[in-house]
């Protein structure tokens, strides 16, 4: 089956992209979606008033509002870790902290879309996707406080380890996906990664693999208009959401810190992934609060104001007034996930600074999985240079 | 079938055959692996047995066929992955180095991929630039990766199965020009280990060491030289990284002087690592230093000077006289 015969237009500008495309061409108007954006899918204004969409709204018709509480609290929550986790970056508890600020939305609404057998491949600042599938928060800090390189079992939350060389991870997520079609299951994979890494390699090469296998892989671009310091436009000249035509595969813009829409969407794509229709590529429209990472300094390559108004579009700050005006919400609400913020805080902080360094034999352990003779020697000579300083200071 | 005479290519098919046919995770994947049955007709008739979703002809994109063999191992495959040509590898490098090689490590023991990487190397087949080189150093360097050359049918056939059952990575360089030379093939011996180096002929004077594609040459050069009254031990090595330097030591403790011999450049070859930790093992065994056979630090070139590039018997023999003058 041709998987893109079987698609009916998704954006409610419907069977225009070619025009929109005209539109939108052009370097100057590649970062810019403002909020009428027809192309923009949005269920939360930034008012956190619930709008309609045609195509989206069954996706999250029947959410209840401990549902939609429940989203709320894995943003604040998600947000609360990220804090402490830069402020354990000044303390000198971590070497580096990657803040997925401003992200929020975009990660806990495509985290929470997907289903426990689905398999999920971060990037490396996927924290609040790693809380949707259960990793303990604790878990992503021994890579950035030099201990591990990835200090959880990737198939205990189907959450792969982060990947750090950016786009790799696309491809690796494919092929999952083009095993779990031969296995005849309907689990789906969703691939993260960056409007960066949009230029790289291999993600065109996996958006190409995706597509001639029909894979069952959902392509998440948060796209958060920075690249360290280079903005979208110096990735591309069309949205990127537009690039999955070329390669037969529909690509939806959602809003991307519209925490409901991101959940609708997701959900769709990961259900079109299920119903053997291919995959789709999500490009979810954000920005990143903060820097790039805590060695970064954006003062260098943006403006505040461009923060500013950002702000004004804030994840959390959306769904609280639409739970607020919705009457969803009490003032103890509030209060005890406020209390439960700091608690985590607190924890993390413990857990951190409680973190032993590994073993200095660490080094040579897990090189291979069925040994190697040079690892063995080195280690062994290791060991008896270690143990020369053991002899010298007992001898003493 | 038990034993057989077959050709190397045909080995690494029965061998690709009865992987497919024992374990139905292992895959074959590749450019022209599939109808084609690969340019060198090392994978002919599998995809007509075993079916499209097993003999996987892909997109012409090394990093994604690496890639998604990557995913399919953590879906729980054995993926065979086939590189058409030494010089194309480089676009699927960075996956093989960055992710494949170190994915056991950084999960802590919890990820394993055995993938199997086949690259037809080495050139004397009068190829176009890009399809002749000896890549294997770039990655014996790399911790992680395991890399084999076989040098006749029966390893051909044997190595395969091993580094399919290898629960690392492994790079399985194929001596492209050897494809046709036929050995007998013993497909219920049983083989020894994957990265064991074999003496293939004893000698006292001097030890030539070799895997892959120069092992041939060098068991003519033990037989030139046999006939100047000089007696020379070969050594195939089989195994790049690991390297069996137990078995070189043992070979330079009984001869004392030793020659290294690749098609791939000495400078930073192979043959150097050799030389290193033999002269630190064998210094007070040692009669001459150890010497090295190669390319040389340029380009391969066009194939009307291969000849001239790549060593052959003349140049190990000089470089026999030279290590036996001193």
């Amino acid at each position: 089956m041709e998987s893109t015969a079987a698609r009916k237009p998704r954006r409610s500008a419907g069977g225009k992209a070619g025009t929109t495309g005209t539109k939108r061409a052009g370097r100057t108007t590649a970062k810019k979606a403002p909020d009428t954006d027809p192309e923009l899918v949005q269920l939360l204004t930034p008012e956190g008033e619930r709008v309609q969409h045609a195509d989206y709204d069954k996706y999250v018709a029947g959410i209840t509002p401990e549902e939609l509480r429940g989203l709320y609290r894995d943003m604040v929550l998600t947000r609360r870790f990220d804090a402490e986790a830069t402020a354990l970056q000044r303390q000198g508890e971590l070497g580096l902290w990657a803040s997925l600020l401003g992200q929020e939305a975009a990660q806990i609404g495509s985290g929470r879309a997907t289903r426990e057998d689905d398999y999920v491949f971060p990037t490396y600042r996927e924290h609040g996707v790693a809380w949707c599938r259960g990793v303990d928060p604790t878990n992503l800090l021994g890579m950035f406080r030099g201990v591990n390189h990835g200090g959880w079992d990737p198939n205990s939350n189907n959450f792969h380890l982060y990947t750090i060389v950016i786009g790799s991870q696309t491809l690796h997520a494919t092929g999952y996906a083009m095993g779990v079609a031969k296995d005849g299951a309907d689990s789906a994979v969703i691939a993260y990664f960056g409007d960066g890494a949009s230029s790289q390699g291999d993600v065109a090469e996996s958006f190409t693999f995706a597509a001639v296998y029909n894979a069952p892989v959902v392509f998440f671009c948060q796209n958060n208009q920075w690249a360290i310091s280079e903005p979208t436009e110096k990735q591309t000249r069309v949205p990127l959401y537009q690039r999955a035509q070329g390669f037969g595969f529909p690509g939806v813009r959602v809003d991307g810190n519209d925490v409901l829409a991101c959940l609708a969407v997701t959900k769709w794509a990961l259900e079109r992934a299920r119903n053997g229709e291919g995959p789709t590529l999500v490009e979810a429209f954000t920005y990143r609060m903060g820097a790039h990472t805590t060695s970064d300094d954006p003062s260098r390559y943006r403006h505040d104001d461009e923060r500013a108004a950002w702000e004004a579009k804030d994840p959390i700050l959306r769904l609280r007034r639409h739970l607020e005006s919705a009457n969803h919400t009490d003032e103890g609400f509030f209060a005890e996930l406020e209390a439960e913020s700091e608690a985590l805080g607190k924890r993390v902080r413990e857990v951190v600074r409680a973190m032993p360094d590994p073993d200095r034999f660490a080094i040579f352990e897990n090189v291979y999985a069925d040994g190697h003779a040079l690892v063995d020697e080195e280690r062994a000579q290791f060991a008896a240079y270690q143990a020369s300083f053991a002899d010298a200071e007992g001898g003493k | 079938m038990a034993a057989e005479k077959m050709a190397l290519a045909k080995a690494i098919n029965e061998s690709l055959r009865r992987a497919l046919d024992a374990d139905p995770k292992v895959l074959v994947m590749g450019e022209d692996v599939g109808k084609l049955g690969g340019v060198f007709r090392v994978t002919d008739g599998l995809q007509k047995d075993f079916g499209e979703s097993r003999v996987i002809d892909t997109p012409l994109a090394e990093s994604g066929i690496v890639g998604t063999a990557i995913g399919l191992a953590l879906r729980g495959y054995r993926p065979v992955v086939e590189i058409q040509f030494d010089g194309f590898v480089f676009p699927a490098y960075d996956q093989i180095v960055t992710q494949l090689a170190k994915m056991h490590a950084r999960s802590l023991g919890k990820v394993k991929l055995p993938v199997v990487v086949r690259i037809p190397y080495g050139g004397g087949i009068g190829a176009v630039e890009h399809h002749s080189e000896s890549p294997e150093s770039l990655f014996a360097h790399v911790s992680g990766l395991k890399v084999v050359s076989p040098s006749n049918a029966s390893d051909a056939y044997w190595m395969m199965q091993q580094a399919i059952q290898s629960d690392d990575p492994v790079i399985f360089f194929e001596p492209k020009r050897r494809y046709w030379d036929k050995a007998e093939v013993n497909t219920e011996a049983i083989p020894g280990p994957l990265h064991g180096a074999r003496v293939v002929r004893e000698g006292t004077d001097l030890t030539l060491a070799a895997y892959g594609p120069m092992v041939k040459l060098c068991q003519e050069v033990a037989a030139a030289a046999a006939e100047e009254g000089r007696s020379l031990e070969v050594l195939d090595l089989r195994s790049v990284s690991p390297l069996d330097f137990d078995a070189i030591q043992a070979s330079v403790e009984k001869t004392r002087r030793l020659v290294v011999v690749h098609e791939a450049p000495v400078f930073f070859g192979s043959g150097a690592e050799i030389a290193a930790r033999i002269t630190e093992r064998c210094f007070y065994h040692l009669e001459a230093p150890v010497l090295r056979v190669g390319g040389y630090h340029a380009p391969y070139p066009p194939a009307r000077l291969e000849e001239e590039y790549l060593p052959d018997l003349d140049r190990v023999l000089d470089a026999v006289d030279r290590s036996l003058a001193y």
